[in-house]
């Protein structure tokens, strides 16, 4: 069985989720509406955080990532940890 | 402004076997009044937009009919 | 390419073990208007639509898939610990019988997910109608699945779902709208 996670992650990884939802919004958005010039520097401030934010839950918790786009501990960590719709 | 439901009542006739429903409702969300989202528009909070599934309060579409104490068949 | 988030779009919770709600959630995992017909529409049809418009069917298409991981996540949860009486008992014991606790791409009344379901004309304004109606009527499915629910966790992250339907038809129709165009001047309503 996968490890249980603490309270702690569900409150970091909403926060994450809320940030990372802006950022689909303002995608979508921004691919209707390509001159927006605050839409696409609230967009890149966004992605900026959240990529932050990431950082910090990774070194807490587990890679985000597969396919090299996080990096792993020692032994083999990337699926070591409960699937989103097991948590 | 506009509204995000409709109501009408449908005929009731003296053989509907059913209890009449006498006031039936439908949604019209706010997608269907803007065209062209204008930029620029005010924002909820990122844990708000998360919440609510838009980051735009005048996109936001609630349901059932909050008027209608929540119940969607008024 | 594609890559793996390891997380869900939105927190899905559910309150109650109720496998009779997963009966009728499972219309928009493998149905007619379900999130699976949504990401193969979009990401079929992104291939020929004109440029102006390619990344937003990508997108959506993107976001369709981890709406279809959120309502798997629904329907894994609610018959997760179900025992075979109470999947008879809600009504899915045809689906066990056949699928045991696997989920499997099908509509309520268990009719297999088929490529009928979705339509690539070629013909720009064609395909974004269809995509229009088709949020429309998924929007309408959430509708009546908050309304036969009572498990207010489920009905928390249904209308998370039916309010995307609204964001993405508001798109789509801007899509229209672009293609449209006549000097470049977008019309502001």
């Amino acid at each position: 069985m996968a490890k249980q996670m603490p309270p702690e992650y569900y409150q970091c990884l909403e926060e994450i989720q809320a940030l990372d939802f802006v950022l689909v919004e303002l995608n979508l958005y921004l691919d209707t509406h390509n001159h927006d010039f605050d839409a696409i520097q609230q967009f890149n401030e966004t992605a900026k955080l959240s990529m932050q934010l990431k950082v910090e839950f990774e070194k807490k918790f587990h890679p985000l990532m597969n396919f090299g786009r996080s990096y792993s501990n020692y032994p083999w960590n990337i699926d070591d940890s409960p699937w989103p719709w097991q948590v | 402004m506009f509204t995000q439901f409709k109501y009408w009542k449908p005929f009731v006739g003296p053989f509907d076997p059913c209890k009449p429903i006498r006031v039936k409702s439908y949604s019209t969300p706010p997608q269907l009044y803007m065209n062209f989202q204008p930029p620029g528009l005010p924002q909820f909070t990122p844990q708000e937009a998360l919440m609510a599934g838009t980051l735009w309060p005048q996109l936001y579409s609630p349901y059932p009919d909050p008027q209608k104490g929540g119940n969607p068949h008024g | 390419m594609f890559y793996y988030e390891k997380k869900l779009q939105y927190p899905v919770r559910v309150s109650t073990c109720n496998p009779m709600l997963a009966k009728f959630l499972i219309e928009q995992y493998g149905g007619a208007d379900g999130e699976l017909a949504a990401a193969l529409r979009y990401m079929n049809q992104r291939y020929t639509i004109p440029d102006k418009v390619i990344g937003l069917l990508n997108d959506i298409a993107m976001e369709e898939f981890s709406h279809l991981e959120m309502i798997a996540t629904m329907i894994y949860k609610l018959t997760k610990d179900a025992t075979p009486e109470q999947m008879v008992a809600a009504g899915i014991g045809d689906h066990y019988v056949n699928h045991d606790k696997a989920l499997f791409y099908h509509n309520a009344a268990g009719v297999p997910w088929t490529a009928s379901y979705i339509q690539a004309k070629g013909d720009p304004i064609a395909d974004l109608y269809e995509d229009i109606a088709a949020e429309e009527k998924a929007r309408a499915t959430y509708q009546w699945l908050i309304d036969i629910s009572d498990d207010p966790d489920i009905n928390d992250g249904l209308r998370f779902l039916r309010e995307r339907e609204v964001v993405h038809s508001m798109r789509f129709r801007e899509a229209v709208e672009i293609l449209k165009d006549e000097q470049n001047q977008k019309k502001f309503f």
